[in-house]
């Protein structure tokens, strides 16, 4: 009975712990890679940060003018053409391999043993960050350059549209959830059951008369589309879960108040509003993380325009036009996610609430 | 109160007149705001960004708050009838309007564009749905997304069960579920970059950087390109992402109702001898099916409008195109307003049961 229970206790934590380990891999590759040299990350798997045995340098042979390059070479005591050097040569349990070309090139010669790639450099975010150009010399001694990316702004411009994205829908919402909770009036039910309609309406119905919209306005391409867009997106959900909240409110505390000849207006201020924080910052932080890392809504109300553009159009477009700069890619997707785990870490709690308080949203 | 006191009808109109002073400011000065915010971005190129981001924050949030106050103050200077009349008004008034703008009328005005042609101009009646669900393009978008929304549903429904009874047993149930949790503050495009770098491919001849290709050429095969040629199995490599992604919301929820099943009942079973897979199977799953009935839906209704990752991973290019991005490709690329529309309208009708459901869910509810 107890070994049963040691085994089965095994097989939990065994399980759970191989689960966690797959799901947090992706992650840690990416992290681990963004702080490594922008030419280590192409030439090595992350993983050999960790101990292994590799190929490392232990000699540095550079002909000298005399050898003719064009014919078999002795060097390190191994005549051999370029070609084969080139292609690298292995012998008494060292590699001996050419390096550039056939004019500046040199000799390495490698020994097999245990390493660990552990160079690691907060370049990559510079780059990421400031734009400017930047210049990395290769093994061989060919410099090339090549941009950074200015993400040091869109992350702002992520902000700007993210803060009101979240305070404007929430706002509307505890007026309309109080409305619908505390006070009868002729159509109630009949527009409440609309919010719980557009609950599910997929958006993609809405982007293309909005854009018509904001044309005629001349606000396409600006925050402000944004936001509009946004709060009429999150205000469904946004209502009905602060109705569900707002109109659970012990009924005896509403009634004394009412009693005692308060306004609906002071009740919702000085009453409604500090008993429904919980539920407030359970949205908030839904809707702040879903405005933050959406891309099809920025990409359609803000498009190119470059000054405007957020980190999730930024870091989008670095993959479509850069997708082999692992260095800005690694770095910049980093970029996009600190609010949001910073967030999601401090505030854990109250999105879990969030999330069990509303399963559908629209 | 103002209202406490007869009055007669000529000061009640002068009360009146005075009270929606304030509104009218109000509303004037969120009008004009309006066009200051917006060209204040679109000509000034010199103003300090943050500057025009706090003057834009002022101007969204405290328009709301003076709104609502200036309104309210109005509505209380009117006799007492009028006041209860007007006031629901206002409390639900704003976001009303919202929503029409934002979701009602848009939803009736593609369904309109859906029967014109590309420009709008010209009625086409059905000709654009015809097109929709004929076109071969279109047939290979519509088997993507049911691929999406049969394994991508599945599949996060079974990893978050699983996920929520093993924590459940376990003493790093914390912890465990953190880390499953933590992907979903992760945006899908940067859960994109993520991937496309554990997809990432090299030539035979280079070390591979990508965990996937180095395992796979680790054991003597060939790296593959997995997003790109690899059809139509690229599909699945694409939909490993969502799951990734979305098993931490399924955990959270099942694990919640896990934890409300009573204790009793599985006691009382493991008393009579019963093993724990059929505790799993003949107990905890009947008492938790509303929830992995709901999650479901909600993850079904989630894939079906599945964009962004397609969208950065592949654009849509080697067969993997969803209805989301071909959506977006028929409007933007293409500037086919008519069938662009007529794709959004079958987005649309597919989430009906759903809405259908929530709305008679609601009719039964008391509280109304």
């Amino acid at each position: 009975m107890k070994k049963s229970k040691f085994v089965n206790s095994f097989l939990v934590n065994g399980s759970l712990a191989i689960i966690c380990l797959l799901w947090t891999i992706p992650t840690l590759g990416l992290l681990i890679s963004s702080f490594r040299d922008r030419l280590d990350i192409n030439s090595s798997g992350w993983w050999t940060i960790f101990p292994h045995k590799d190929w490392v340098e232990i000699q540095k042979i550079t002909p000298g003018p005399e050898i003719n390059r064009d014919q078999a070479m002795t060097m390190a005591g191994i005549t051999a053409t370029f070609e084969k050097f080139a292609e690298g040569i292995q012998k008494d349990g060292k590699q001996y391999i050419w390096i550039g070309n056939r004019r500046i090139g040199y000799l390495e010669v490698d020994e097999y043993k245990w390493t660990a790639n552990t160079t690691f450099t907060l370049e990559n975010y510079k780059q990421v960050l400031a734009g400017g150009n930047y210049t990395a010399t290769l093994k061989d001694g060919t410099k090339v350059t090549s941009g950074g990316d200015n993400m040091s702004r869109a992350f702002l411009n992520s902000i700007a549209v993210a803060v009101p994205s979240t305070v404007i829908p929430i706002a509307l919402a505890a007026f309309a959830a109080y409305g619908f909770a505390w006070m009868r009036f002729p159509g109630r039910k009949m527009l409440f059951a609309l919010v719980v309609g557009l609950l599910v309406v997929p958006l993609q119905v809405a982007l293309i008369p909005l854009l018509r919209d904001y044309v005629a306005l001349h606000v396409n391409g600006t925050f402000l589309a944004v936001w509009l867009a946004h709060t009429g997106f999150g205000l469904p959900l946004a209502t009905y879960l602060l109705f569900n909240y707002i109109s659970e409110l012990p009924r005896d505390i509403m009634e004394a108040a009412f009693v005692d000849g308060a306004s609906h207006f002071t009740i919702f201020r000085q009453l409604v509003l500090p008993l429904s924080v919980p539920a407030l910052a359970s949205f908030a932080i839904f809707q702040f993380l879903w405005v933050w890392n959406d891309y099809l809504v920025a990409l359609i109300f803000i498009g190119a325009s470059p000054t405007n553009q957020l980190v999730t159009q930024r870091l989008a477009e670095i993959v479509g036009s850069r997708g082999q700069d692992w260095h800005l890619l690694t770095a910049g997707a980093f970029i996009t996610m600190i609010l949001p785990l910073i967030v999601f870490f401090s505030l854990q709690r109250f999105f879990v609430r969030g999330l069990l308080a509303g399963s559908v949203k629209g | 109160m103002s209202a406490s006191k007869p009055q007669s009808k000529v000061a009640q109109f002068i009360q009146a007149l005075i009270g929606s002073l304030p509104l009218v400011i109000s509303l004037a000065v969120l009008v004009l705001g309006f066009f200051y915010v917006r060209d204040l971005q679109v000509n000034n190129k010199d103003v300090p960004q943050m500057v025009i981001v706090l003057i834009a924050i002022i101007w969204g949030v405290g328009g709301v708050v003076l709104l609502f106050t200036t309104a309210n103050f109005f509505a209380e200077q009117l006799p007492v009838k009028w006041t209860q009349r007007l006031q629901p008004f206002i409390f639900i008034g704003p976001a009303l309007l919202m929503l029409t703008w934002a979701l009602v009328l848009p939803t009736i005005r593609t369904i309109i564009a859906s029967f014109f042609n590309e420009s709008g101009a010209k009625f086409v009646g059905l000709k654009n749905f015809v097109y929709v669900f004929t076109n071969p393009a279109m047939l290979t978008v519509f088997r993507n997304n049911m691929l999406w929304i049969v394994f991508g549903t599945s599949f996060t429904v079974a990893a978050g069960l699983l996920v929520a009874v093993l924590a459940d047993r376990s003493r790093f149930e914390t912890a465990a579920k953190t880390l499953i949790f933590l992907p979903m503050a992760i945006s899908f495009v940067g859960a994109g970059v993520i991937w496309n770098f554990v997809y990432a491919v090299k030539p035979v001849s280079a070390p591979q950087i990508g965990l996937l290709n180095a395992i796979t050429t680790g054991f003597g095969a060939q790296p593959q390109a997995w997003t790109a040629f690899f059809t139509p199995w690229n599909n699945f490599f694409l939909i490993v992402i969502v799951i990734w992604l979305q098993t931490g919301y399924s955990m959270v929820l099942f694990s919640a109702a896990i934890k409300g099943i009573p204790q009793e009942i599985l006691e009382a079973s493991r008393v009579d001898g019963a093993t724990e897979i059929q505790i799993f199977f003949w107990i905890m799953l009947p008492q938790i099916m509303g929830t992995i009935i709901a999650v479901s839906t909600t993850i079904v209704i989630f894939t079906l409008k599945i964009f962004d990752v397609v969208w950065v991973m592949t654009g849509g290019q080697y067969d993997t195109s969803v209805i989301s991005t071909e959506f977006y490709r028929q409007y933007f690329t293409y500037n086919n307003n008519g069938i662009g529309s007529a794709i959004a309208v079958v987005l649309f009708i597919a989430v009906i049961p759903v809405m259908v459901y929530n709305l008679r869910q609601f009719a039964q509810r008391e509280a109304f």
